[in-house]
């Protein structure tokens, strides 16, 4: 038997407060595809990040192809022949493909050499990918091809991915599974992070499972059921949902025929968006990120108060132009989907952070009742397990998935009448993804009308009453959840609804085939 | 850890100046002994220190809170001479008519006039920002030497003292009008009280109101801040006016206190002395005080060394600003590590 590609023997790394692994060993064959599975905070990316030399391990070692490796720095991973596409792309919008993958490379490589490259990997992968196009004319799945496409000319040895289809279609999904699949084929072998228990049966040879920076199981994910896989994430099953039927009640929200121009340059224009929204109903809208749904948000929740006055309606009053602050005293709460600079202040804490849009603390003049304030933060820490330090702890201090639950927390405590949420569970872990969802759900129940922006389209079937989808600025008509499927909505997500946006120019059909 | 960063740039600049008084062939044990410690040796050298202190720490306090919102108010030097201006100018009229007043009477009134004057010079700065998004970094500056010069052009023209042998200078201002003395025969007096009140308003501003949490929102988080509608107008009027009202009372304290009346040189720099005891201060209102305790320290050290051992006066402005370079370094080496890579 030959010597695994990667094997990791005992790998510890401690940060000041907490352990974030603890005596990890894996191996990673050639040629396979190993996922590493773990709800948030299981320590996967402080493992990636110690492959990747970005981070040194306090104790254990790292064998390459059989040999004691020391990576001391991504360079060193690159030289071994590992590649790594992150979550969040680095690439420079006013630049083209090539350039953009020419940035990485050693200066004796011309340009026209980079160019050539591109189109002999995409030509043999069959991915398309234009080299010339400037970056920020490319859809978010195209952009994460210029990222893969950069890793492949590396000729990597083991290409690591970190949640790579968070941003894409299900069928983007679809033909990442091919490319990855063919170039597991070529012997690379490939360590895929995700929380997305279908994704992983359907790709993964091997699957390693993290929780509390332990090792709590190895198995073969094609033989195991998503209930299983997610018993060995978080010690037990997620609660099912219970959707009982909407019983909607008056309009709630009303966006009219908006057509908004884009704030910044690398924004989306809005064209006729019109949406309706009653009480005691969850409204979803579906898309790929980027197609509008920020300034759609934006223009709802009164970050962006452009909109024409008559534009936007709450209960029949027209708010378009009113500040966030005014639409929030009017009912209409809303949950960005930045967590950290948005939805809260890093450097100041969780009771000062809930003033951003609560102020049953506040007396006479804007004086704070402290203990009014701290008694109100504890509550929504212990209600939605939120781990931090408590009512002290500055909003920077905790981790993104426990930040998500603070905020999503501090905005459905308020039991608004109308809660406009941006991917209500990104980055949070299966429990507490559900405990959000029956939360959400609990609030349509009592009355409050819900506007769910989500990228995940099981999220979004297990939520809503209705269906939207977002293309290019541009808002589908409704469908009813349960006569949707993930196909129709897939293929709407290409701006092929019925009755159809007309074909300007610009406007590419089949973007994502 | 940020809460060290000032206190080792404070050790740094005296390792920094030892080696400057040895290179200007000086005994740096006993320069530094003039520096650090005769500043504190007496009543008469505390309540110097605390006199200097109190302009700094009414500027460094009205700075912090924009630094704290985003808004780059530099110009706290022209703000200040405004103040000194509208104080002056109060008590050059009750000297003229010859008012009989108590000097208790007149000190809340030469508050005032002199937060007026200082918060309509700031007021200027927020309109150009408000109204037409003029950089207040630029604006708030070219106001100072504005002030300047009008304060020039005041002291040499309509407010000269007809009896003063052609000096730029106004008359010597009557007695009512001198600030109350806190210690018989010292000169410090209860302005400084009035610095340390504003702080403790200051630090309840900031921390125990809404309106002052929501004015450190936009500062480090401009999206929060839409996002939870605060209002950004708000928060330069509120801001710029606050800290140019602060600098205009420790201009105003500044003349009826130990100048007495208004010359050219009412100010030695207060208003950029004060930035730096900011950021000394962690832009927090009791680090302020500290701040501009370590900075009036090295300021009246700079006129000892002058006349005890003979250093140059500039050695104050040079330790000022080695002092506001370490604690830049200071504050960017604590988060990060410098790696020195060679080129491929």
């Amino acid at each position: 038997m030959t010597a695994p590609r990667l094997q990791l023997e005992q790998i510890s790394k401690r940060f000041a407060a907490v352990v974030a692994n603890d005596q990890v060993s894996l191996s990673v064959q050639p040629g396979e595809i190993h996922s590493i599975l773990g709800e948030n905070g299981a320590g996967k990316s402080t493992l990636m990040k110690i492959i990747y030399g970005a981070l040194r391990p306090d104790a254990g070692r790292i064998l390459w192809n059989g040999e004691p490796a020391q990576i001391r720095s991504p360079q060193e991973a690159r030289a071994l022949g590992i590649a790594m596409v992150f979550q969040h792309f680095s690439l420079f919008d006013t630049l083209s493909v090539a350039e953009n993958v020419w940035l990485g490379m050693s200066s004796s490589i011309s340009l026209q050499q980079v160019k050539d490259g591109i189109r002999s990997k995409t030509a043999e992968y069959g991915l398309e990918l234009e080299p010339e196009r400037v970056v920020h004319t490319l859809s978010v799945g195209e952009r994460q091809r210029v990222e893969i496409v950069r890793a492949l000319l590396a000729e990597p040895r083991l290409l690591i991915l970190d949640e790579p289809t968070s941003v894409l279609t299900p069928q983007a999904v679809e033909k990442l599974f091919v490319t990855l699949r063919q170039l597991a084929a070529t012997g690379c072998s490939i360590l895929y992070i995700s929380h997305k228990l279908d994704e992983i049966r359907a790709l993964c040879h091997q699957c390693t499972v993290l929780r509390g920076g332990r090792v709590t199981g190895s198995c073969d994910p094609t033989v195991e059921s998503n209930a299983s896989l997610s018993r060995l994430m978080i010690g037990a099953e997620p609660p099912r949902l219970v959707h009982r039927e909407a019983t909607p009640g008056q309009l709630a929200l009303r966006v009219n025929a908006l057509s908004l121009e884009k704030l910044d340059r690398f924004g989306t224009d809005l064209h006729e968006v019109s949406l309706d929204l009653r009480e005691g109903e969850v409204v979803g809208i579906a898309g790929v990120s980027g197609n509008g749904q920020q300034q759609l948000l934006a223009a709802i929740s009164g970050e962006d108060p452009r909109a024409p006055d008559a534009a936007i309606e709450l209960f029949g009053q027209p708010i378009g132009r009113l500040r966030a602050g005014a639409r929030r005293k009017l009912g209409l709460h809303f949950i960005p989907e930045e967590r950290l600079g948005r939805g809260a202040v890093p450097t100041l804490s969780l009771a000062h952070n809930m003033l951003l849009t609560r102020n049953e603390s506040l007396r006479f003049l804007g004086w704070i009742d402290r203990q009014a304030l701290k008694h109100q933060t504890a509550s929504i820490i212990e209600r939605f397990k939120v781990k931090s330090g408590g009512p002290g702890a500055v909003a920077r201090s905790l981790s993104g998935g426990n930040l998500q639950k603070y905020i999503v927390g501090r905005e459905i405590d308020a039991v608004p009448k109308v809660l406009v949420v941006a991917q209500p569970t990104w980055g949070v872990d299966v429990g507490a993804a559900a405990q959000i969802r029956a939360e959400l759900l609990a609030l349509r129940d009592a009355g409050t009308a819900l506007l769910v922006v989500s990228e995940e389209l099981e999220e979004l079937f297990e939520m809503t009453d209705r269906l939207h989808v977002m293309a290019r600025g541009r808002l589908s008509p409704s469908i009813g959840t349960s006569a949707a499927t993930v196909e129709l909505i897939g293929e709407w997500m290409s701006g092929l609804w019925p009755t159809g946006p007309e074909d300007g120019p610009g406007a590419s059909i089949g973007e994502f085939p | 850890m940020s809460l060290l960063s000032p206190v080792i740039a404070v050790v740094l600049t005296a390792v920094v100046g030892a080696a400057l008084f040895a290179a200007l062939g000086k005994d740096p044990l006993s320069a530094l002994q003039v520096f650090f410690l005769e500043p504190f040796h007496g009543t008469r050298a505390l309540t110097e220190l605390a006199l200097k202190s109190t302009p700094l720490i009414l500027i460094a306090l009205g700075l912090a809170l924009c630094y704290r919102s985003n808004v780059w108010n530099i110009g706290a030097e022209g703000q200040f001479l405004m103040g000194a201006i509208g104080g002056g100018g109060l008590a050059l009229w009750v000297t003229t008519e010859a008012i009989p007043m108590s000097p208790w009477a007149f000190f809340p009134l030469v508050i005032v006039a002199g937060a007026l004057a200082g918060a309509a010079w700031a007021g200027v700065v927020a309109l150009l920002r408000d109204r037409f998004n003029a950089n207040e970094i630029l604006t708030s500056l070219m106001l100072v030497y504005v002030a300047n010069y009008f304060l020039s052009w005041l002291v040499f023209g309509p407010w000269k003292d007809p009896d003063g042998f052609n000096f730029p200078q106004t008359v010597s201002f009557a007695s009512q009008t001198e600030l109350p003395r806190v210690i018989r025969g010292m000169r410090l007096h209860w302005g400084s009280a009035v610095a340390l009140l504003a702080a403790g308003g200051m630090w309840l501003f900031l921390f125990r109101t809404f309106a002052g949490i929501q004015l450190q929102v936009g500062g480090p988080a401009p999206a929060a801040a839409r996002y939870a509608g605060f209002s950004s107008h708000a928060a330069i009027w509120t801001t710029l006016l606050t800290s140019g009202a602060l600098a205009g009372v420790a201009g105003a304290f500044e003349v009826a206190g130990p100048m007495g009346q208004l010359t050219p040189h009412v100010s030695t720099g207060y208003g950029f002395t004060a930035i730096i005891v900011a950021f000394v201060g962690r832009l927090h209102p009791l680090g302020c005080i500290l701040g501009s305790g370590v900075l009036s320290m090295f300021l009246i050290g700079g006129e000892l060394a002058q006349s005890r051992i003979g250093l140059p006066s500039a050695l104050s402005g040079v330790f000022q600003g080695v002092l506001l370079l370490s604690l830049l370094a200071c504050d960017t080496l604590i988060h990060y590590r410098p790696r020195w890579s060679g080129t491929r």
